[in-house]
């Protein structure tokens, strides 16, 4: 299909007999967004670097725009991706011109999208002072910067928003959202951090170098049937007597009875909630990301531990 | 548009003029090529005449420590502290070969080592053909003046390999010192002691063959044997009279500096980041 921009088949890699990364299949579209989610040392930044082409893969196939990203081939789709690694600290006696005016060289951008970059990530005033002097804040927003040269058709970002104020973080996600609109694939690895549901398209869980889960918050909702939480205000006591419900209640005041009700039985508790008269209000919560994430991580090291007893044995 | 190779080379000839790497250096070739050439003359019991064959040997003892131990100080981070800063593993995302981004750097750090060289003893050579008669100085320290140059690139290329073969900085200067510790004086009281241990002595052949193993000897050899051989003791003056042209010598240098860098981009293929 023309239209998959990175494309990975059973890929796995393997550090001197350890293997860091295990049968990952993924297609993302031209477009797409995807959250790749998971602990230090699960395996994100080695995905990342394989997609780049800057590491080998041990089994599996790699393509980029179509070719193997080591290849002699994949040279000028370099040109149309964009990357921001974790803790890059930069060339700290330059300065921000500078040292982005190296990277546009490098990468061959048009010399006013410096300057335009840099007013993009809110570092017009600090231009012209070396990189030395700048906040952990400041030097990601450089890093960003650099990542958004050129016309990024994909975008690897590292812990993008580490460091960035609300503020920023705001306008790093409106950015991601315009290059989005305009056809870039996007890769966002990072912890689950609030906020970041809006804007991806689907989410990959890794843990221990293993695919956890795969596909859009929906899917995974589905998948990990976790309970819905419902709040229902103005019932007083009612809950505690009706057998339905309070077999669901985790938490009674006067005022407020919060349920957590299995997802196949959210319309039957809605419909038995709202046949109250005295309900004033209503909450529904779906399993937030962080929650599902917590969800396949748990089940994992259960996996984990249970593998381990089985050799004890 | 501009080749990645110039925009490294570029950027590497700048970071040596802002860490004021070319204007310290040219000052110290300056000084000492200056000071050398009168003190020199002093010495000798002429004042005012200047004997160009005791100022270029007593230079070249002196460059052969100085010059390895700058070019070593000047370049054994330049991949190492790329690689500490994260920014190794950027440039490798880039439009940017193994080959163009080493390419890039020897050649800007190397444009420093040459124009320290050619301006430092360059400005001394001027200085005394104004202030002194004497008619050969351009062709003598010309030569000298092109080993110095070669004899840096020489330890820009194997301070490369150091820094690619390392993943610490620390690392990378301790092992840049053995280095030179090792090429500029333990080599030769090897060889000294090689030959008064020995009973039959080497044969000339052969020291001049070990020699070939040494850049900062071939630098020696090289400048030392275009002079009169009375300023010339200690090993050297065995192996002054060898049968090859300067010339040839030095080929031989300049093949101290492809062989290292070629080394130099092998490991820098291997190397995971």
């Amino acid at each position: 299909m023309k239209d998959i921009i990175v494309s990975l088949k059973e890929l796995g890699k393997n550090y001197n007999g350890l293997d860091v990364l295990q049968n990952i299949n993924l297609d993302l579209k031209a477009g797409e967004v995807l959250g790749l989610f998971g602990h230090n040392g699960a395996g994100k930044t080695t995905m990342m670097k394989l997609i780049l082409g800057v590491i080998e893969a041990s089994s599996g196939s790699v393509n980029v725009f179509d070719v193997a990203p080591q290849s002699k081939q994949a040279w000028h789709s370099r040109k149309k991706i964009g990357y921001l690694p974790e803790n890059v600290s930069f060339y700290d006696h330059l300065t921000g011109l500078e040292v982005l005016t190296y990277f546009a060289r490098l990468k061959t951008s048009p010399k006013p999208q410096v300057k335009q970059l840099l007013e993009q990530v809110g570092l017009t005033h600090a231009i012209n002072r070396p990189v030395k002097t700048y906040s952990k804040g400041m030097r990601q927003r450089l890093g960003l910067a650099q990542a958004f040269l050129g016309e990024p058709k994909l975008l690897l970002l590292d812990e993008p928003t580490v460091g960035l104020d609300p503020i920023a973080t705001k306008e790093f996600y409106l950015s991601v959202d315009n290059l989005k609109s305009k056809g870039a694939s996007v890769i966002l690895c990072s912890h689950v951090l609030p906020g970041v549901e809006q804007h991806i398209d689907r989410a990959m869980i890794l843990a221990g170098g293993k695919m956890q889960a795969l596909g859009t918050l929906n899917d995974l909702r589905n998948q990990a049937d976790l309970p819905v939480n419902i709040a229902a205000h103005g019932l007083n006591g009612a809950v505690l007597d009706d057998p339905k419900l309070n077999l669901h209640l985790i938490k009674n005041t006067s005022e407020n009875s919060q349920l957590q009700v299995p997802e196949q039985n959210k319309i039957s508790v809605l419909k038995h909630l709202l046949a109250y008269d005295n309900i004033t209000d209503i909450h529904l919560d779906a399993p937030t990301l962080e929650q599902l994430y917590q969800h396949y991580l748990n089940k994992h090291d259960q996996q984990k531990n249970v593998t381990k007893q089985g050799t004890q044995l | 548009m501009m080749h990645p190779i110039f925009a490294v080379a570029l950027k590497e000839f700048q970071d040596g003029l802002r860490n004021r790497w070319l204007i310290s250096i040219t000052l110290i070739f300056a000084i000492l090529s200056l000071g050398l050439s009168y003190y020199g003359s002093i010495a000798s019991g002429q004042i005012g005449t200047i004997s160009i064959s005791s100022t270029i040997a007593s230079l070249s003892s002196l460059a052969v420590f100085l010059i390895p131990l700058i070019a070593l100080l000047l370049s054994y981070d330049s991949f190492v502290g790329e690689q500490e800063s994260g920014t190794l593993l950027l440039l490798l995302t880039y439009p940017l070969s193994h080959k163009q981004l080493l390419l890039g750097k020897f050649l800007g750090q190397g444009a420093i080592i040459t124009l320290a060289t050619c301006l430092g003893f360059g400005s001394a050579a001027i200085l005394l053909f104004i202030t002194s008669d004497v008619q050969n100085i351009f062709s003598s320290f010309g030569l000298f003046i092109l080993t110095a140059t070669l004899l840096g690139l020489c330890f820009t290329a194997i301070a490369y390999v150091i820094s690619l073969s390392v993943n610490e900085k620390s690392k990378a200067a301790g092992i840049a010192l053995m280095i030179w510790f090792f090429f500029v004086l333990v080599f030769d009281l090897a060889l000294l002691g090689i030959l008064v241990g020995i009973e039959d002595g080497l044969s000339q052949n052969l020291l001049v063959q070990i020699m070939m193993f040494n850049p900062a000897d071939l630098f020696r050899l090289i400048n030392l044997s275009a002079l009169d051989t009375s300023d010339v003791n200690g090993v050297l003056a065995v192996a002054i009279n060898s049968s090859l042209s300067p010339m040839t010598l030095t080929l031989i240098m300049a093949g101290w500096i492809l062989i290292p860098l070629s080394i130099a981009s092998i490991i820098f293929k291997k190397k995971t980041l």
